[in-house]
């Protein structure tokens, strides 16, 4: 079988920052408990003129950059989210005519809660395997809604990645990719509505831990592989904790999650959690380096990636997304309540 | 009226249940006590079953027949009986039953209490806990169960120089007895700087001096003396089995820090079992929140008004003191299945009576109450049970 991997990558992150504790002095909460408690110190808030196409637009543009591929030959366009601007037109018709790839690809709009992004990757490598495209480029990105003062809002927050998907010039081998889902609903927004509803702390053990557990664990059953296999492992990152928890029951290391633990600094983004997450450890990865990638969709369902990094790794631009975490400017509630249009 | 007995209980696991229903769940302690009893379902000549609000948490009424058919008993046609008294439905089913038997109406009864509270999220839980409280005149003003507790708190802490730190220690000796409690929702110790350091919910409560969300269910076996005997030597009696009303709100009460409910339903438990608070060597007390807990303590006439707080501070109410209270964890610790919890508190009295309470077993436990309460008082159940 001919390999398949990621040939490109970019991620994007808003450069605006609420801190946690700012949102818990609006609520009369207890912010650094709430901080403690969360794993989530701050989070990135989209500015006025950012939504999900502009955030799809802007990784899709970085991977196109940095992989030095040509957006003639990308075949597909999938974007993942649970916040497309439209809740009919595409998110990646706007996203194929920005980066140059229209009009002879194909396109649609995934929706699984924070997993979308990694459905695409899934169904590129389907394309690509079976060589009715070259590239395909997968997108998970998200301006995620949360209720004012509810618990969603100390994490909820805007960020996305994009990958593209071929067999030519492959920085990361996708050796094998899982999928654990059933009809799990601890997360939901019906049509029509703003926010999103959620079943407290249902979310918790027969959600997250129930798929991400059972996607990882069935991923290292099927490659005969063990946690210290792995240079590296990115779980879905609703919150700081979770994922540690995670990696904990799972056998694996702080030091193997750490590389891509982001949400701590830049909050939930949802579809791009676990994609941003992702391109900081290929960021810093060496070839040889082995990768293990479980997402987490509300709904529910997770999809796992044995990933090893290639020599090819190091021709590539990298150090971008912490140096980018980085760059940031701190709003204040009020502020950020208008970036969001929560004024109408 | 004849003499009655306890030939048998069991009780779920308390906690989030997310894989269980709430037939799963009286089933299961159905049959834990029917198995505990010795006896066979065609024993039984009928079945009380006590639940707060099955209609609002998952939209079930009629609990009385649903339970006797997953106990697999419909075929018999059992009479079986739904009571409601809020938080205090389980200690009620028990009266119930105790009045059918000692009356001679039947001969062997199953009584039991059951909620599935985690269905809903914790917010339409709270407005469903409301309605034990006076809707028209409470409720909808906006009053929650923290909120009016939080109000009897305050009014203690004002009169007797109660202390928050005496509070939480109420729910550091609960959480430390239900550690050791297989069947309880929280099996952790906590400290009284963990309490103060909670969330709060309504000053002065904080998070750790609530009692939880839960789901559980517990059930308990009764029939007369002269027929336990047929199943068992270990008799274990009940002493007295008494209830008191008052009025649904605070608004309407006589004093604000006791509740005049389970000081009344104290009297009559005492008067019928003819002894004083001091015979008693334990107890399972309502402990909702822990300034419920405080006030039951002198209400019940185990420490004087006011040095409830002090009680617990000093550690007279801990598993080693004077009187120790609430044993199985509690409320606080255990969970509280609001439905369930009386026939709960039962269970724990007859492990402990039984000398079969483990690591958490007391020295002496001859005499034991439980107290139930349902509301912010409204309706106070008392049982006193003996082994004899």
């Amino acid at each position: 079988m001919e390999k398949v991997g990621i040939v490109g990558y970019g991620a994007y992150v808003p450069r605006y920052r609420i801190k946690a504790e700012e949102i818990a002095r609006v609520w009369g909460k207890n912010g650094k408990s709430i901080s403690a408690g969360l794993g989530v110190y701050e989070k990135s808030v989209p500015s006025m003129d950012e939504d999900t196409a502009t955030i799809s637009v802007e990784a899709a543009r970085r991977a196109i950059k940095f992989s030095g591929v040509d957006p003639k030959e990308i075949g597909a366009v999938y974007v993942g989210s649970e916040s497309h601007p439209y809740a009919v037109k595409p998110t990646a018709t706007i996203v194929g005519e920005a980066i140059g790839a229209t009009p002879d690809m194909t396109a649609a709009d995934y929706e699984f809660a924070c997993k979308a992004g990694t459905a695409a990757i899934q169904t590129c490598m389907g394309l690509v395997k079976s060589d009715m495209i070259k590239y395909g480029m997968a997108i998970g990105a998200d301006v995620s809604q949360a209720a004012p003062g509810d618990a969603l809002e100390y994490a909820a927050s805007a960020g996305g990645a994009a990958y593209i998907i071929g067999k030519d010039n492959i920085i990361a081998e996708i050796n094998e990719t899982v999928s654990y889902t059933t009809d799990t609903p601890d997360f939901w927004r019906r049509e029509g509505e703003p926010y999103p509803g959620h079943g407290e702390r249902f979310t918790g053990e027969p959600a997250y831990f129930k798929q991400v557990l059972s996607a990882t664990k069935k991923l290292m059953d099927k490659m005969g592989t063990k946690p210290s296999d792995y240079d590296y492992v990115v779980f879905h990152q609703p919150n700081g904790k979770f994922p540690m928890r995670a990696a904990k029951r799972l056998g694996f290391s702080k030091e193997q999650v750490e590389e891509g633990l982001l949400c701590p600094v830049i909050g939930n983004t949802y579809s791009g959690s676990t994609m941003i997450g992702l391109s900081a450890v290929l960021d810093v990865a060496k070839p040889g380096d082995r990768i293990l990638a479980t997402s987490y969709g509300s709904g529910a369902g997770s999809d796992s990636f044995d990933i090893t990094v290639t020599d090819k790794i190091e021709g590539y631009p990298r150090n971008n997304i912490r140096k980018m975490i980085e760059n940031k400017v701190y709003v204040d509630y009020a502020l950020y309540m208008k970036y969001r249009g929560e004024f109408k | 009226m004849r003499d009655v007995a306890i030939i048998g209980s069991g009780v779920t696991k308390f906690g989030e249940l997310w894989e269980k229903s709430l037939a799963d769940l009286v089933a299961e302690a159905g049959i834990s006590a029917i198995m505990d009893a010795g006896i066979d379902g065609t024993d039984i000549d009928a079945m009380y079953i006590g639940g707060m609000s099955a209609g609002r948490f998952v939209g079930q009424e009629h609990l009385g027949a649903l339970a006797a058919e997953v106990s697999g008993l419909s075929e018999l046609h059992i009479p079986s009986t739904r009571v409601e008294a809020a938080c205090a439905s389980g200690g009620l089913a028990l009266h119930s039953g105790y009045l059918a038997v000692a009356s001679g109406m039947y001969d062997t009864v199953i009584v039991g209490g059951a909620e599935k509270m985690t269905d809903v999220a914790g917010k339409e839980a709270t407005n469903i806990l409301a309605s034990a409280a006076d809707r028209e005149w409470e409720a909808f003003f906006g009053a929650t169960f923290p909120g009016l507790y939080a109000l009897l708190a305050r009014y203690h802490m004002h009169k007797y120089g109660t202390t928050p730190e005496q509070l939480a220690a109420v729910a550091v000796k609960n959480h430390h007895n239900g550690s050791m409690n297989p069947k309880a929702q929280y099996r952790r110790e906590i400290t009284i700087e963990d309490v103060l350091n909670s969330t709060m919910v309504a000053d002065p409560l904080h998070l750790l001096d609530c009692s939880p969300i839960t789901d559980g269910a517990a059930s308990a076996v009764i029939t007369s003396v002269e027929k336990a005997k047929e199943y068992t030597d270990e008799i274990i009696k009940i002493k007295a089995s008494a209830q008191a009303s008052d009025s649904i709100s605070l608004a309407g009460r006589s004093r604000f820090d006791a509740l005049p409910a389970t000081i009344e339903a104290a009297k009559r438990a005492y008067k019928q079992a003819g002894i004083e608070p001091s015979d008693i060597d334990f107890a399972e007390v309502h402990d909702c929140f822990t300034i419920a807990e405080i006030m039951a303590i002198e209400d019940l006439g185990f420490f004087k008004k006011g040095e409830g707080g002090k009680a617990a501070e000093e550690g007279l109410t801990a598993l080693d003191g004077e009187i120790p209270i609430n044993t199985s964890g509690g409320l606080k610790s255990k969970g509280h299945p609001v439905g369930a919890t009386g026939i709960a508190q039962i269970h724990e009295l007859l492990l402990q009576l039984r000398g079969k309470a483990d690591k958490r077993q007391i020295e002496k436990a001859e005499i034991g109450l439980a107290h139930n309460v349902g509301g912010s008082g409204g309706t106070a159940v008392i049982h006193i049970l003996e082994a004899i």
